[in-house]
């Protein structure tokens, strides 16, 4: 191909250059043009290598329907590969690659492959690989040997693993109207629903509005259409009642009119500072405009893939909207007219038409004057049968053809030729209403698939219904957008176009079948043999023709070749082609980088949640563990201590003295109301209704099906006002089970709930001398056992801030709960800190909370993991007989009752070592190379500095009849193994004198 | 029919591809099997199989109401593993994986089983923790795992992986199934049909069951789009459907919720990702297929659905997932995203049964986990329509496991379909 | 999908949660263990069409909300709230 700049046309500035570089190689062009503009401006012709057979490729096409030329954007080390030359603006500094070649574009030894092209054929992977039966590349080792190389011959760029830090943004819009494309159809629709004041959103996947307009050649109103549109979209944009998006690609029609689109904010310069790359679109219309225009399909011939051949309406376009030519000398093969007025523009742009080679015999009156008009040597009755010239198109060969038979009589004769356009009718850019739903239809006469019956929220117009011609689109978008708004049609005389007269319907020819490889699909290289191959193999509907030759699964998403690809199996198969079936298109219509889609949370997955002391936290040596999204303190470690080391001394601390833990990521939940006790009574499996104000209970829930649910206290803080707490993990899950009781099942009962964890900070201080650091900083209450007695609640101040003071204990020891506001958080927090210092009092994390409560035989989720009940866990004492309960009525079901259930344990390590959670337990000791005969596993465990040993909490097939005898530890994985004695989870003061005393 | 072989494709290759034979037939119905099979899917088909060569049964019809696989065997993100907590399910995962890893042999077809190993990211001590208790137990049943501990041997594994210990939900190790691994999909049905079909079964598409023909509370057979079809045996392998068919039956109540779960795949790219690697701080796995492709998943969208499409907040979400384990990928870019319908059941195991109804056999509830399942649930299907009774790897799954109580919840998230 | 809560007009469906199928109902809570109960925990009707289901909208209001809903298409015909304006 010998593509060159023409000297005038295009909406391309010639006053300014552009320099970048396409592997390596300094390349200019104009601002305005593609990549693919400024390639073939610079008479690149080959652009990429093919997937399968790694040929050279050009090319094809002029926007997102390129199969061939497709290149990775280096922005430094991070990469963006497989992007269509088609659809990157060029911008100074842009840095492209061609991929899927080695060692360079020009000779890619992959290309080999093409050799045994029928070695290579539909589904050939499935008859072999399969390897011996026996000896050492038996079973899948052959397979994945071949696998080896296959993967790194297919793919086709490179993605890097170089972090990107770009940034990616989300945006909610609404508005009235959404039309997608900016064609005469699209600025018509827009410009009519405008007009009726609502708000109109109109998507342009090009950076210019216009669509075909941009490169018709025609005449709209008196003016070069190119100019009536940006005139119109001009006029739109003034509007305030309009927003145009340029460079955004409509690509999901989602349920209820929601529609997802990218916007390529800064592709196509540098970003400015603080500027995302891409912006993720959700827009919600009331209605949509589907104005998305059409793609030409190509004509089916041996040698079509050859660089150099491309869509007419592409080569139009590079001439029309880029004013560049992409050969000198150009022939064109078509089935229809519209490639007649590609050959006009082209000639009117400086090129020479070598010939017009058409498969009918027969065509429009119109269409030969624009034949005679160009020059060109005009075949009808002719086909294409063949193309040489290596890596760039020298001639083409043709012969009669007889559209009819599909017969080719006589001898081939060559044309020299730099470019072949072809043209073998349009098909319609139906992706959006199919996947809003329906099933698309074929016409017959255009001989091609237009979109199903409208539904409901949008409406069609222009090239997308089947209205090919721009009088048509103008008088359809016209419609649309009047009837999008509920408005009566305008009786205005609508835009008049000027143009010439030509016959849209092509010939139903899809195929010239002749000798040598033609190709359908032009990324996969899916060949018509293929198809016909697909074909005898009895894969005859399309999603087996799809996924038996991959036909159509590319990038392109088959644009140019589902349709062609169809026709030749209906053909093969003796069908008319819907009876071959038709795709459904799913999202997205052009592909979408993942960046867009996680926008801000691309780098900031999840929110963080802090208590109101986590600074301080990390300030007196926590290391912070998640918990969820919170983040808690796992220890406070001193310089050179152990995370064993610095548990086992702040759960010692406690025991002997004094320590305080942050509890503020408990679920708080505010159950208020008259009947608040009564609907506890009902979702706990304890009675609440009974408690007396100012007391708290320890509550276990289940869930319907009778399995644990969630445990933790319940203050009554008046007659009517009960302050519920859950675990941290379980917080929304109860929250949300109680909501649903509430609403659903008892909405008589009358109750409110408020989830209040935010609102309250708390500390739990645990220790014999918790009372005494209580008592030298609480003011406005006695703490003294009298007043405060066990499961008594009171309330003060600390340091001036109002405190709700708790006495529980989940360590077993006297021990506290004080929650005040979280705006008093950290205060109270620094204020028991310092009453505490004279008693030694240390923070202490969540390995000692732990330590504390498996002394203690205390479950946690580890243990209610929502598969045991509450007689495995030893809770049936919480079951009341007194009342039913959200779980009462199945958990006596005989699988939950069964004598062989896991049960909770204790667990001691005889060998005095440290064991992990998930270690199993075996009845006896075996061979660590054979472990077999789990009888169950480990939940926590911790060294027990109360008790002096290794021990841990166990979930044990009939738990309870083991006490007293011994297991074996076995945890292959990470290969510990040894002897364990079975225990009550009461480990530590099983009388509870310490919490009491 | 021949076999598939180097020599059949040199040999084809050098006659033009021009001799090649359907890979199975295309029958008409006859007026009575011993089995009919209701549902040309994975299960289906491997069900047919099986019943030809381990019970000896051939004169069986396999109904499929569209084109073969056109249900979740071809709408899934192929990932086969065994690495399950309970003993009933990894031990019939394992028996699927020991049958996945001579499938190709003994369907004489490429399924393209490649055991490249699955990774679970575990992102606490307390994951970690939960990963070793389903390792051990996975070891104590024969199964291979192994512990990967700390953030830089996970990422000495998979390169690209965000290891960093200020990623959101930094990585403190995983779960590695080294056996495990992806199929290609398509493949596995296609081979099962294949060599069902030279085995006698009669594989009928485009042949919809409309209802069952009964005798009294027995079913002896269907009403199909192309005719009734008696049977001795009616065996209904839908899942996905599964809640329409039965009513179709009379059974108008199953302790299944059907859901919509999407895939994607991003454009094919050389070599990127060689395991199988699951995002332990939400819900996501990845792949890369043989053409390149990264194949994902995430959650069900989470509502009764039975259109296969889905909706962008799952799309947005699986996305994020992707790109914080793999910042690199932040410019790949999603090609296609498809729907398929799970039966979701209530423990998030699935059912395979006698009845409900006397004459009918019952296979459905997969969850997400149908495709692994593929050949042990055709494999025991087929042992329970030929004897009457149930396998022994599947004689947990029952249906009237809920009323007794003897529940099978790897996931302990109760009758909490979405949660599965 | 949009989701149109009477409190907060039409959402995003990512901001509610599925509460599954609105045409359970739930026993006489003193019954026991039986096909009753069985039915209400553990059997779906899992309609092929409209399907009265509950939703939540957790991410607003936090209202149950009874919706209609066509499985095979997504096109709600109703929302109305589990427990009235007066609630």
């Amino acid at each position: 191909m010998s593509g060159r700049r023409a000297n005038a046309g295009g909406q391309v500035d010639r006053t300014r250059t552009i320099r970048f570089t396409f592997d390596g190689k300094p390349m200019t062009g104009h601002p305005g043009d593609t990549l693919a503009s400024a390639l073939l401006a610079g008479g690149v012709s080959v652009v990429g290598r093919s997937f399968k057979y790694h040929r050279p490729r050009g090319i094809f096409s002029a926007g997102v329907d390129e199969p061939s030329a497709l290149v990775t954007v280096v922005n430094g080390a991070v990469r963006e590969p497989n992007v269509p030359a088609t659809a990157i603006d060029i911008f100074d500094g842009l840095v492209v690659e061609s991929q899927n070649r080695f060692p360079s574009l020009g000779f890619d030894i992959g290309a080999v492959n093409g050799l045994f092209g029928g070695l290579f054929s539909a589904g050939f992977y499935y008859k072999t690989f399969m390897g011996p039966v026996v000896g050492p590349l038996k079973g899948t080792r052959f397979w994945m040997l071949c696998e080896w190389f296959i993967r790194r011959a297919a793919g086709l760029g490179r993605a890097g693993h170089a972090t990107d830090h770009a940034r990616y943004e989300r945006m909610n819009a609404f508005c009235d109207v959404l039309v997608v494309g900016s064609g005469p159809a699209g600025l018509m629709a827009a410009r009519a629903a405008a007009a009726s004041g609502k708000q109109v959103m109109l998507a342009e996947q090009d950076p210019l509005p216009g669509g075909s307009a941009r490169s018709s050649g025609e005449t709209i109103d008196g003016m070069p259409a190119a100019e009536w549109a940006a005139r119109v979209a001009g006029e739109l944009a003034a509007m305030e009642n309009v927003r145009i998006l340029p460079r955004t690609t409509v690509w999901g029609y989602y349920d209820g009119n929601v529609l997802a689109a990218l916007e390529r904010v800064s592709d196509h310069r540098p970003a400015e500072k603080g500027e995302p790359r891409h912006r993720h679109w959700v827009i919600r219309a009331g209605r949509v405009v589907l104005s998305t225009g059409a793609f030409e399909r190509p004509l089916v011939f041996p040698g079509n893939d050859r660089p150099g051949v491309m869509l007419a309406g592409a080569a139009q376009r590079y001439a029309g909207a880029f004013g560049v030519l992409p050969g000198e000398r150009i022939a064109v093969f078509a089935n229809n007219d519209t490639a007649y007025r590609a050959a006009a523009a082209l000639h009117r742009a400086g090129a020479r038409i070598a010939a017009i080679v058409d498969v009918r015999r027969e065509v429009s009156a119109a269409a030969l004057a624009l034949a005679v008009e160009t020059g060109a040597e005009h075949l009808p009755g002719h086909a294409v049968v063949a193309t040489s010239g290596g890596n760039a198109l020298k001639d083409i060969s043709v012969q009669r053809f007889d559209a009819a038979t599909g017969a080719l009589p006589g001898e081939t004769r060559r044309i020299e030729a730099d470019c072949l356009a072809v043209s073998g009718g349009w098909s319609p850019a139906i992706h959006l209403a199919s996947q809003a739903g329906g099933a698309a239809r074929w016409d017959e006469r255009l001989q091609a698939f237009l979109p199903p019956e409208p539904s409901k929220p949008w409406l069609g117009a222009g090239a997308f219904t089947g209205a090919f011609t721009t009088q048509e689109a103008i008088v359809e978008g016209l419609a649309a957008g009047a009837a999008a708004t509920g408005q009566k049609p305008s009786r205005r005389k609508p835009p008049q176009v000027e143009t010439a007269d030509l016959d849209v319907a092509p010939a139903p020819v899809f195929e010239i079948d002749a000798k040598g490889k033609a190709f359908v699909d032009l990324q996969h290289d899916v060949t018509a043999e293929d198809v016909r191959l697909a074909h005898r193999e009895g894969f005859v509907s399309v999603e087996h023709l799809k996924r038996y030759t991959t036909l159509g699964m590319a990038t392109d998403q088959g644009k140019t070749s589902n349709v062609p690809g169809l026709a030749i199996m209906a053909r093969a198969a003796g069908k008319a082609i819907p009876e071959v079936g038709t795709t459904r298109f799913r999202p997205p219509f052009s592909a979408v980088s993942l960046g867009s889609l996680a926008a801000e949370r691309h780098g900031d997955l999840r929110p963080e949640r802090l208590t109101p002391m986590h600074d301080w936290h990390a300030e007196h040596g926590a290391r912070m563990l998640a918990a969820g999204l919170w983040f808690r303190p796992q220890i406070y470690g001193l310089p050179g201590e152990t995370v064993e080391q610095a548990y086992v001394r702040e759960a010692a601390a406690v025991r002997d003295s004094v320590g305080f833990v942050d509890v503020s990521t408990l679920g708080k939940i505010a159950v208020q109301g008259p009947d608040a006790g009564e609907f506890l009574d009902r979702v706990y499996t304890n009675m609440f209704s009974t408690l007396s104000v100012g007391k708290a209970r320890y509550g276990l829930m289940l869930r319907e099906d009778g399995l644990a649910f969630d445990d933790g206290t319940t203050w009554r803080l008046g007659e009517h006002e009960f302050l519920m707490t859950t675990t941290t993990a379980n917080a929304g899950k109860v929250m949300q089970h109680l909501e649903y009781l509430l609403d659903i099942v008892w909405p008589e009962l009358r109750v409110h709930l408020t989830s209040v964890t935010d609102q309250w900070a708390g500390a739990a201080v645990a220790g014999p001398k918790a009372r005494a650091v209580l008592a030298a900083c609480v003011t406005g209450t006695a703490v003294d056992n009298e007043t405060l007695p066990f499961m008594g609640i009171v309330r003060g101040e600390i340091d001036g801030a109002p405190v709700t003071i708790c006495r529980l204990s989940f360590s077993g020891e006297m021990a506290f709960e004080v929650y005040c506001g979280a705006g008093h958080g950290l205060q109270v927090w620094e204020a028991l800190m310092e009453a505490g210092k004279p008693f030694g009092m240390v923070p202490y994390g969540l390995e000692a909370l732990g330590t504390l409560r498996i002394e203690k035989g205390h479950v946690t989720g580890s243990e209610i993991d929502g598969r045991t009940t509450a007689r495995d866990l030893h809770l049936d004492w919480m079951l009341s007989k007194k009342k039913p309960f959200v779980g009462s009525a199945m958990m006596d079901r005989e699988g939950l009752t069964a004598p062989e259930r896991l049960q909770l344990v204790g667990v001691v390590a005889l060998d005095n070592r440290a064991f992990g959670n998930g270690a199993h337990l075996v009845e006896a000791q075996q061979d660590p190379a054979d472990p077999h005969g789990s009888i169950g596993h480990v939940t926590a465990n911790c060294f027990s500095p109360a008790l002096g040993r290794y021990v841990g909490l166990a979930l044990v097939k009939g738990g309870k009849a083991r006490h007293g005898s011994r297991a074996w530890l076995s945890d292959p994985l990470r290969k510990r193994f040894g002897p364990v004695e079975i225990v009550s989870h009461h480990m530590f003061d099983p009388e509870g004198s310490r919490m009491h005393g | 029919m021949a076999e598939y072989s180097v020599f059949s494709l040199l040999k084809n290759s050098i006659s033009g591809n021009r001799d090649w034979k359907p890979a199975w037939r295309k029958p008409d119905p006859k007026p009575e099997y011993d089995v009919v099979i209701v549902g040309g899917g994975g299960h289906g088909l491997s069900t047919a199989y099986y019943l030809a060569k381990e019970h000896g049964l051939t004169n069986v019809a396999v109904l499929e109401k569209g084109w073969l696989g056109s249900g979740n065997i071809g709408r899934n993100t192929t990932i086969v593993r065994s690495n399950y907590l309970l003993p009933e399910n990894s031990r019939f995962y394992e028996h699927s994986m020991k049958l996945w890893e001579g499938l190709s042999h003994d369907l004489n077809y490429n399924v393209m089983f490649s055991q490249r190993g699955i990774l679970n990211l575990a992102h606490t001590p307390g994951q970690l923790d939960d990963f070793a208790r389903r390792g051990n137990a996975m070891r104590h049943e024969g199964i291979d795992a192994e512990l990967v501990v700390g953030a830089e041997a996970v990422g000495r594994m998979v390169p690209g992986l965000d290891v960093s210990a200020n990623a959101r939900f930094p990585i403190v190790g995983g779960l590695v199934q080294p056996r495990a691994g992806t199929a290609r999909h398509d493949a596995v049905a296609w081979g099962y049909a294949r060599a069902a079909d030279r085995r006698g079964v009669d594989i009928l598409e485009n042949c919809e069951v409309t209802g069952f023909l009964r005798e009294g509370d027995r079913v002896v057979g269907v009403t199909t789009t192309r005719g009734d079809i008696r049977a001795r045996k009616v065996a209904v392998a839908v899942a996905g459907s599964t809640g329409r068919v039965m009513k179709l039956a009379g059974v108008d109540e199953m302790p299944i919720e059907s859901h919509v779960l999407q895939a994607f795949v991003s454009e094919s790219l050389k070599p990127v990702l060689h395991t199988v690697v699951t995002f332990g701080a939400g819900h996501l796995y990845a792949s890369q297929s043989d053409k390149g492709g990264l194949v994902f998943g995430g959650d069900i969208d989470g509502y009764n659905s039975y259109a296969q499409r889905g909706n962008l907040p799952v799309v947005e979400d699986v996305a994020s997932e992707f790109v914080a384990m793999f910042p690199g990928f932040s410019r790949v870019r999603l090609l296609r995203s498809w729907g398929g319908i799970m039966d979701m059941s209530m423990d998030g195991s699935p059912i395979i049964t006698t009845g409900p109804l006397p004459g009918m056999y019952l296979n459905c509830g997969w969850c997400y986990g149908g495709f692994k399942a593929t050949p042990a649930s055709g494999w025991c299907f087929a042992h329970t329509i030929a004897r009457d009774e149930p396998h022994a790897l599947s004689a947990a799954f029952t249906l009237d496991r809920f009323r007794r109580g003897i529940l099978i919840d790897e996931k302990g998230v109760g009758a909490t379909p979405r949660l599965h | 999908m949009l989701i149109g809560c009477p409190y907060c007009g039409p959402r995003d469906v990512g901001e509610f949660t599925y509460q599954g199928d609105a045409n359970r109902k739930r026993p006489d809570p003193a019954s026991p263990a039986g096909a009753e109960w069985e039915r209400y925990v553990y059997e779906r009707t899992n309609t092929a069409g409209e399907h009265r289901e509950y939703w939540q909208h957790s991410g607003g209001c936090r209202a149950h909300l009874v919706v209609t809903r066509n499985t095979v298409t997504h096109a709600i015909s109703s929302v109305t709230l589990v427990r009235g304006d007066d609630a």
